[in-house]
């Protein structure tokens, strides 16, 4: 079994242009790959890959509930939430739910067992197929501001599955640690601009500091690649690959298509991914 | 009666603080002996979420009976009217200024919120 993450740093870089032509390509050639689309505030790789939604489950977070008669008003529960979601007034333990991060503390130090888990929805994670591709994204509910637990939900949905490429939200913060954590291999999609540069480098410290194997591919490629293969040079990370900077990979991501699907030519610059995957997968 | 104000400063010539939940701290004035103390809140400048929850906590376990700031959010006032403190929104000024117009009756009580809150 091997994780794939795609992941950037900036946002809009190709990370799902990288993530759904991988697996797609993968999906023609192996049984059991699956892709998750693990940017659940704004998923979009269903756009390219039209996948046939077969399943739906909705994703809840275990949060407070103060049963008020067994609540003896001593507010051990606000003293060790350090989320805020909890207030003690007059002896009566007020519960803002939205705030709850579900680290259990309230209920373990409840002296009188006060506090039982209640729920609090935070999107759906939905599985299907779009053709020989296991196809699973989450959504979060709107206001939701929270991502990682739907996160995990939806990666633990994709972990039957032998080949899985997890799209991952731009940023260097908790959704994209979430989205990284446990991948064998993350693929940092960059561009050669300054702004990719400068992002490319914040997202290389976080999978040094998480202990990642990690590669870059530049998107867009052109002849200013050597901002990003100078720093890659001096950093020791590998280039694993390069899509070129051509108009009609645009007007196909603007219509919602597969390049590899559309212009097969650019499959050739996905091999050296699919090589990488295979190396570790004989390993 | 004990009244709370949010201050930028530690003694009666600061100005309010029209946060309330990030505010620099809070004065706690005592109506009949003129007496006062300061109270930080410098736990909630750095809270990355529930400020406004956790400065109601501070000033009710204060024991105020009423307070007095620029603004006030849905959650603040949903901790500070469950503890029946009177909530005074839009004030502006020192803090002797602002004590001068309370006792005044100048101070407009607010029956809800008067911001949004940051998270739905």
């Amino acid at each position: 079994m091997i994780k794939i993450a795609v992941a950037s740093g900036k946002g809009g870089t190709g990370k799902s242009t990288v993530s759904t032509n991988l697996a797609y390509i993968l999906s023609e050639v192996y049984e059991d790959v699956a892709i998750v689309d693990c940017d659940v505030e704004e998923p979009n790789c269903h756009i390219f890959l039209n996948p046939e939604i077969k399943e739906s489950k909705e994703c809840y977070l275990a949060v407070p509930e103060v049963n008020r008669e067994l609540c003896i008003g001593c507010g051990k529960c606000t003293e060790i939430c350090q989320f805020n979601s909890l207030a003690l007034v007059k002896g009566k333990v007020i519960v803002f739910p939205e705030f709850c991060h579900s680290c259990g503390g309230c209920w373990l130090v409840c002296p009188t067992q006060a506090i039982s888990q209640g729920q609090r929805k935070v999107g759906v994670v939905e599985a299907g197929k779009a053709q020989k591709l296991n196809f699973i994204h989450g959504k979060s509910r709107i206001g939701e501001a929270m991502s990682p637990p739907l996160i995990k939900a939806a990666k633990k949905e994709g972990s039957q599955y032998n080949i899985q490429i997890l799209d991952c939200p731009p940023g260097t913060s908790c959704p994209v640690i979430t989205a990284v954590d446990e991948a064998d291999f993350v693929v940092l999609v960059t561009e050669p601009t300054p702004f990719g540069l400068y992002d490319l480098k914040l997202a290389v410290d976080v999978m040094k500091k998480l202990g990642k194997e990690f590669g870059i591919v530049i998107n867009r490629s052109s002849e200013n690649d050597h901002l990003i293969e100078d720093y890659a040079n001096a950093e020791n990370v590998s280039i694993i690959t390069k899509i070129a900077d051509d108009r009609r990979i645009s007007e196909c991501y603007s219509e919602g298509k597969l390049i590899t699907k559309e212009l097969t030519e650019y499959k050739e610059a996905f091999e050296p991914l699919v090589k990488l995957i295979e190396e570790r997968l004989k390993a | 009666m004990k009244v709370a104000i949010s201050s930028t400063g530690g003694n009666l010539d600061s100005n309010i603080d029209l946060r309330f939940g990030r505010a620099y701290g809070f004065i706690i004035f005592d109506l009949e002996t003129e007496e006062f103390k300061f109270v930080n809140n410098i736990q909630n400048l750095e809270a990355s979420q529930g400020a406004g929850i956790q400065a109601a906590q501070t000033v009710v376990n204060q024991e105020a009976d009423a307070l007095i700031t620029g603004h006030c959010g849905p959650k603040a006032f949903k901790v500070l009217s469950a503890a029946d403190m009177k909530i005074y929104v839009g004030a502006e000024g020192t803090i002797k200024e602002v004590i001068q117009k309370f006792k005044n009756n100048e101070l407009k009580e607010a029956l809800s919120a008067d911001v949004e809150g940051h998270w739905m």
